[in-house]
């Protein structure tokens, strides 16, 4: 039930082939994956190879007073046991601040930070030697609560102040006001005749990925790494690991492994440096596969946020003003918490004009897991936020909830709280408009009943007893490609020539395919532009320049913008030949069907012809527009490449009396600029709507005193296939004049706004306020927590 | 770690008794998680797979228990309780299909529910329901004992086999009248349950059976509320009527089930959902049961 709507406002770009650009060829990882046949890193293997484990905290907060290995080394199979003194180069790694030690030195700041690492003959061997290393702590009292965090006077600092890395101070990793307009005074307030307040929270969501952290380090004959790795950014994983291994960076090779999901948790490093350090120093291959459990430590979270909203608007629902302020729980180390700010602070107010703006959004240092970087990254806590506050809003104004979003809609020209415009279509209160048009699912038929399309589903927990539908609205806004003045350029490589008489292109970057599908689209692309029916794809490694990170749904923006930039090369090279060669004074050339074509006078020659025994191998760099970073004080800046919108339909049935959530249907339209290829681009939608609706009613790692409660599969919920609903996705194609193609990023705006809406749906059908997500049965039946 | 594989059943209780540590495992969907987690690394682990008799039941009647009778091989799986014992143990076939995933359906058994003995596994309060005649076939060298259900359960976790003992079977009456089993999860497929709940009326007795899990350290009945609901049904003859049993006494029954659990706050519910959520499902199923033996009265009119 998905439809690629006709509305274009770019014509001229034609599909020559039809698994080019604008069809759905099917992925050539896709069938092997299915069948289980596909090499995810977690697979490899190598001769000789060793296993690599860590030894990680079981309290929150602790000062290590000794770490005695001397059992541990003389364990038989052992072959390494390091700790932070055995690190040749920098002790400290990180994302955007360098704060996190590869191993715990001396202090331990969240639970299950790694203190020691093992490399063995057997996985067994050093699980065993890990339990003879004898680790002394001091356990400190936690500092967890956001009371706690500002006011380290009282209760401690998670990173002395000698010793502290962040943008701030204190326990505060990073902060951004955003002050527009005349900001919130009490002037201001006073051309409001309705105002409404919330406090809102969002619990801790996890990636949930399938495929654990793992990696192969190999130790080379220049005394050097190679690395096989899954990861999000080979490129900046080597910035980082290099420096701790004192290696200079052309020493450490990566080469991406096959990754099994990946949502921002792999951004961070995980197993990379510790397999490498054992690689080192065994001078054997070094594995290390993370256990699921130990999965849930080895990475970031989504930010938890408390969130305060003030709205002020006037009787006929035209907003005047808005005070915000969000805190996100950072845990012990900053990873991605400054650009989180960054984003929950510039779109903190959602796809609305608000004239008049004062917005505070702060990470916070904590005894908490360290979170940073997940779908939505920022804009997901804030819009569950700004969009409970619109449905406050329009009831107290008794005005239709839609309504009242698409009065405040911004538009193609609206102006952001950061002063930047917006300056690409930006079609909110259509996106609205579509989805409530859509027809609405049928009523729940209680003559006929599969209890597996009711709440508790063969739980068997009601025959249409308790059972009350609800509909809700919601939508974001969301920021494509890095921010705040980031150069996140892409590199790629495209080489043309003849292979068994054929053309052929190859297609090599460093961009990191973690499902995306990033290497489909990067085959369709070489197809339309070179008009080749082959196109190989080469492994991704760090031979060819960085293709920035796989998040901040850009890279189909600019890797994709990449390889058409290298594709165009080659073919304005190839053109050159052919005009030096035939003399050539045609202007209306292209490659179709693996001939030069002239518009005017047809085929002119076959590519294969033309090439003969020669190679076209040109490389580009893809940068987008320049940014600025937002001003410290007032957050005013051109901050974002470009922004993306979707907009949800939540119908749900709740069974009111045992608190059980059914989602029925989760209908979304989404503004893609061009649909590069339609069958992935519902995909992304459809996935990053059941990712917000897992955040609405299960998804929540439970942190008690900084200790992690729930660190399987058996006890942090995702969505099954029976709480995942009939999705019908509208897509829109507005082109973006600014972008290859036209396109928009696509993965990260359908997580928004899915968590608000499916909420707002709950409310409809309970009356409850829910300032909580995820909602849990006792949220709905007054039982507790 | 020893794994011994006994391709007979006297050659299992032969290795139990030799090796009374063994962990027995048969369709590992708790042991395995058990030994991936590192909770526990047994001396040896007692392979019961070669052993096809434990994956077959038969039904026929046996000393001390009345009517027919379900001898239900310890391995069979859940998916096969599910679709051919249906009708016979219609509780038990309905907790069967809440259990995990279809995956751990086609493994997991009543054998395991009964040998980990966790207050959360989900044919506890179906079994406990099905009457106090039912019996766990307990053997070892030593000879056949066996428990009658509610002697089972002694402690978290813990159950009543000797060290050398093994389960062979449970005995289950074939069902005289309707059963349900209604189970909270927070998600609508594949979780553990937060509290559950089994009901099966007892028309050639009398009783109403019942069983919490999930709520209490151990699996347990529901005694008073079973009382209570047995003397309205008796005193105000309904078993012969077939008459309404009326929101007042479902509703007390409702709340002697929740009284009889002993909840506590965890990482997957509060205790006060729990007997919260218990009461209702009590109020539920014990109208879909009764409206079903209403109907099967009028329909034998």
């Amino acid at each position: 039930m998905s439809t690629i709507r006709t509305e274009k406002n770019l014509q001229g770009i034609t599909t020559a082939h039809p698994d080019g650009i604008g069809g759905s060829p099917l992925r050539p990882d896709g069938i092997l994956k299915v069948k289980g046949e596909f090499a995810y890193s977690s697979d490899m293997w190598h001769e000789n190879m060793l296993w690599g484990m860590a030894l990680r905290s079981p309290h929150a907060h602790a000062k290590i007073v000794s770490v005695d290995i001397t059992e541990a080394v003389r364990h038989p199979g052992v072959e390494a046991v390091m700790t932070y003194e055995d690190i040749p180069g920098s002790k400290f790694y990180g994302l955007e601040i360098k704060d996190q030690p590869a191993l715990a030195m001396g202090k331990i700041r969240y639970h299950g930070e790694a203190i020691a690492i093992v490399a063995a003959d057997h996985p067994e061997t050093a699980r065993r030697a890990l339990a003879k290393i004898k680790v002394e702590y001091e356990i400190l009292p936690t500092i967890t609560t956001e009371e706690q965090c500002l006011d380290p006077e009282t209760y401690g600092y998670v990173h002395e102040p000698a010793e502290y890395k962040g943008h701030a101070s204190g326990n505060v990793v990073h902060s951004q006001k955003v002050v527009y307009g005349q900001g919130v005074t009490d002037e201001v307030r006073a051309l409001a005749d309705v105002v409404i307040k919330g406090d809102y929270v969002v619990g801790m969501q996890d990636q949930a990925f399938l495929g654990p952290e793992s990696g192969l380090a190999v130790p080379a004959e220049d005394g050097g790494v190679d690395l096989y790795i899954a990861t999000q950014w080979l490129h900046v994983d080597r910035e980082q690991i290099a420096p701790v291994l004192g290696l200079p960076e052309n020493k450490v090779r990566l080469t991406l492994a096959g990754v099994g999901g990946a949502f921002g948790g792999r951004e961070d490093l995980s197993m990379q440096i510790h397999a490498c350090l054992l690689a080192q120093r065994t001078g054997k291959p070094v594995k290390i596969v993370y256990s699921r459990e130990e999965s849930f430590f080895g990475h970031v979270h989504r930010h938890p946020a408390k969130l305060s909203y003030e709205h002020g608007a006037t009787r006929d629902g035209k907003l005047v003003y808005c005070d915000a302020r969000i805190v996100l729980d950072g845990g012990a180390y900053a990873s991605a918490s400054p650009a989180v700010v960054g984003n929950a602070a510039s779109l903190g107010m959602g796809p609305y004009e608000v004239p008049n703006v004062n917005m505070l959004a702060v990470a916070l240092y904590s005894n908490n897991p360290s979170c940073g970087a997940m779908r939505g990254f920022g804009a997901v806590q804030a819009c569950f936020a700004y969009e409970a506050q619109m449905d406050k809003l329009a009831a107290e104004l008794n005005m239709d909830p839609v309504e009242l979003r698409q009065i405040n809609a911004v538009e193609q020209g609206s102006i952001m709280p950061t002063g930047q415009e917006i300056d690409a279509p930006a079609p909110v209160a259509d996106l609205l408009r579509r989805v409530k048009a859509l027809p609405l699912p049928p009523a729940l038929d209680t003559t006929h009943l599969d209890v597996r399309d009711i709440p508790g589903a063969l739980s068997n927990t009601s025959h249409g007893e308790g059972i009350v539908r609800g509909v809700g609205y919601a939508v974001g806004i969301k920021n494509v490609g890095f921010s705040e003045g980031f150069d996140d350029y892409s590199t790629a490589r495209v080489r043309l020539e003849v292979i068994g008489g054929e053309p052929v292109a190859m297609v090599h970057t460093a961009m990191a395919e973690v499902g995306q599908g990033g290497v489909t689209v990067h085959g369709q692309i070489a197809r339309t532009e070179l008009g080749v029916e082959q196109v190989t794809i080469h492994p991704a490694n760090t031979e060819v320049g960085s293709a920035g990170s796989t998040s901040a749904s850009r890279q189909t923006y600019m890797t994709g913008g990449a390889v058409k930039l290298a594709c165009e090369a080659v073919r304005n090279e190839l053109v050159a030949l052919g005009r030096k060669r035939y003399g050539w004074d045609y202007n209306d050339l292209s490659l179709v069907g693996g001939k030069v074509v002239s518009a005017s006078a047809g085929a002119l020659v076959p590519i294969a012809d033309l090439l003969g025994d020669s190679a076209i191998d040109l490389t580009r760099e893809h940068h987008h527009r320049p940014t600025v970073p937002f001003d410290k004080e007032t957050g005013q800046g051109f901050g974002h490449v470009q922004y993306t919108f979707c907009a949800h339909r939540a119908v749900v049935d709740v069974d009111v009396e045992l608190g059980l959530v059914k989602v029925v249907e989760l209908a979304a339209a989404q503004d893609v600029g061009k649909a590069l290829n339609p069958l992935s681009v519902v995909g992304q939608i459809q996935g990053g709507s059941t990712q917000g609706l897992g955040l609405a009613v299960m998804e929540e790692i439970v942190v008690k005193d900084g200790k992690v409660r729930n660190p399987s599969f058996t006890d942090y919920l995702i969505p099954t296939i029976l709480d995942t609903p009939p999705m019908p996705v509208e897509v829109l194609e507005l082109a973006d004049e600014h972008a290859p193609y036209g396109l928009r990023g696509v993965g990260e705006a359908p997580t928004l706004s899915s968590t608000p809406a499916v909420v707002a749906a709950i409310r409809q059908a309970t009356g409850l306020a829910l300032n909580r997500v995820p909602v849990r049965p006792e949220h709905l039946t007054g039982t507790g927590e | 770690m020893e794994f011994l594989r006994p391709a007979t059943w006297d050659e299992a209780l032969a290795a139990k008794a030799e090796h009374p540590s063994a962990l027995p495992i048969s369709g590992g969907t708790d042991v395995m998680v058990e030994l991936n987690f590192d909770r526990h690394r047994p001396s040896a682990l007692l392979d019961l797979n070669r052993i096809s008799e434990l994956t077959a039941w038969e039904s026929g009647r046996f000393e001390g228990q009345e009517g027919e009778v379900i001898r239900l091989g310890a391995a069979v799986p859940y998916a096969r309780i599910t679709r051919e014992l249906s009708t016979e143990l219609p509780g038990l076939s309905l907790a069967g299909n809440t259990v995990g995933s279809p995956q751990i359906r086609n493994r997991g058994s009543v054998g395991g529910n009964l040998g980990g003995a966790s207050p959360a596994g989900d044919a506890h309060p179906a079994l406990l329901a099905a009457g106090r005649d039912v019996l766990v076939e307990a053997e070892s060298v030593r000879g056949t004992r066996l428990i009658p259900i509610d002697e089972f359960y002694v402690g978290v976790k813990r159950n009543s086999l000797e060290p050398d003992e093994l389960i062979r079977a449970v005995r289950i009456p074939v069902a005289d009248g309707p059963q349900q089993f209604s189970k909270i999860g927070t998600r609508n497929a594949m979780v553990i349950a937060v509290c559950a709940f089994g009901i099966a009326l007892h028309p050639k007795n009398g009783t109403v059976g019942t069983g919490i899990g999930s709520a209490a350290p151990t699996p347990r009945r529901a005694v008073e509320a079973e009382e209570f609901i047995a003397g309205e049904l008796a005193d105000r003859g309904l078993w012969q009527s077939g008459g309404l049993i009326g929101p007042a006494a479902i509703q007390r029954f409702g709340e002697l089930v929740a009284a009889a659990a002993s909840p506590i706050d965890d990482v997957r519910g509060t205790a006060a959902y729990r007997r919260h959520a218990l009461a209702v499902m009590a109020r539920r199923t014990l109208t879909w049961t009764w409206n079903e033996y209403t109907q099967s009265l009028r329909s034998a009119a």
